[in-house]
């Protein structure tokens, strides 16, 4: 039953590939909302680096990891910002299906399948009951 | 809308990160429910799929500022509340510990705002709307789109709230004006976000209707148990 789901999963994984691996070079380099609302305060030059005023985004510091070889989504030691953009995004896709794919895996429900949401059982029982008195009169009349 | 390291002091995101990892746990727990081996992988495609869409910052209308999907209304429609806050903190959980996206020191905030509150918020929307508006693609549409559209701007506004608990730099009682800037850059990300998830869940439902979660779990007529919004309306 899960075979026919394959099909989807690959297409979709493709489309997340294309997506990280080559769109995301077109991706906005601007601040996000939330670090333009932290910038309020501030003067920036064309760049987006601070360049005079107060503001609550001077109180950032440096991420723990910053000398990981994906920082910034980029691959360290690649010079092609568009290869290793689209790289690190690839990798970052896997990744991330690898792992969570996994723990959901690891973590899911065995043993015999049962309707889906917490309701199951009563469903079945309601909608059980009208089917046998639709089914009844039927084998009667033959 | 991820958080740096330094933007919030250390206990504030110490206590939020305790509270995420909670909550965290609760979502196993329920999620387990909905996890079968069929919606396993599709859960992992759908955290990859986040991934990837969040490195599509887009434009907003404001000059200089851009904004990116943070997904939990797509998770939520597509795999349930539980397990969709499940894939959103997953994606969190590797920008942070890899790409150096969102300060390690700052995961229990940012999960908590995208993750938690913005699933939460869009499931609440997505429960409601899809029992009153009909089921036809622009049903769900509009369902995707108003409840990607509020969860953005709900997850923003939990950001205000962690800055008014333990932000570094003191407003001087001015925290409204961070509340509304944060909110109308997140109404006008909101609408990407919206335009992105209805898309996405639409073309989803037009090829496998089977693997959305929402459409699968929220008949029209049936009260699901778990959603209280259901039982206030009648």
């Amino acid at each position: 039953m899960s075979k026919r789901h394959w099909p989807f999963l690959l297409g979709g994984l493709l489309v997340a590939l294309l997506l990280a691996g080559v769109v995301s070079n077109y991706a906005s380099s601007h601040p996000d909302g939330l670090d333009s609302s932290l910038l309020k305060g501030c003067t920036v030059n064309a760049d987006d680096e601070i360049t005079g005023g107060s503001c609550p985004a001077q109180q950032a510091k440096d991420h723990e990891l910053a000398d990981s070889p994906l920082a910034d989504y980029g691959v360290r030691g690649i010079g092609n910002d568009f290869l290793s953009t689209g790289l690190s995004g690839v990798l970052g896709v896997l990744l991330t299906f690898a792992l969570g794919g996994g723990l959901f895996w690891l973590a899911r429900r065995r043993g015999p399948a049962t309707p889906a949401g917490p309701a199951g059982p009563d469903t079945t029982t309601a909608s059980a009951d009208p089917a046998d008195d639709a089914a009844t009169p039927s084998t009667g009349t033959r | 809308m991820h958080i740096s390291n330094g933007i919030i002091n250390g206990p504030v995101a110490a206590i939020f990160a305790a509270l995420a990892l909670a909550a965290l746990a609760f979502c196993v727990l329920r999620g387990r429910a909905d996890l079968d081996d069929r919606l396993a992988p599709m859960a992992g495609l759908v955290a990859a799929f986040i991934f990837a869409v969040q490195m599509l910052n887009f434009p907003i209308f404001t000059a200089g500022v851009s904004g990116h999907l943070l997904g939990g209304a797509l998770a939520a429609l597509l795999v349930g509340p539980w397990v969709g806050a499940l894939c959103v903190a997953v994606v969190l959980i590797v920008q942070a510990l890899v790409f150096g996206d969102g300060g390690v020191a700052m995961l229990g905030l940012n999960i908590t705002n995208m993750a938690l509150l913005g699933t939460a918020a869009a499931y609440l929307l997505i429960a409601l709307l899809l029992r009153v508006l009909p089921r036809t693609p622009a049903g769900l549409a509009v369902t995707a789109f108003v409840s990607a559209l509020v969860s953005v701007v709900v997850a923003s506004q939990g950001f205000v709230l962690q800055y008014w608990l333990g932000g570094t730099t003191d407003l001087g009682g001015n925290l409204t004006g961070l509340a509304g800037t944060m909110a109308f850059a997140h109404l006008l990300i909101g609408i990407g976000e919206g335009l992105i998830t209805a898309t996405t869940v639409v073309t989803v439902a037009k090829v496998r209707p089977d693997l959305v979660y929402a459409l699968r779990a929220l008949k029209p007529a049936t009260p699901a148990p778990a959603v209280p919004v259901a039982g206030g309306a009648r």
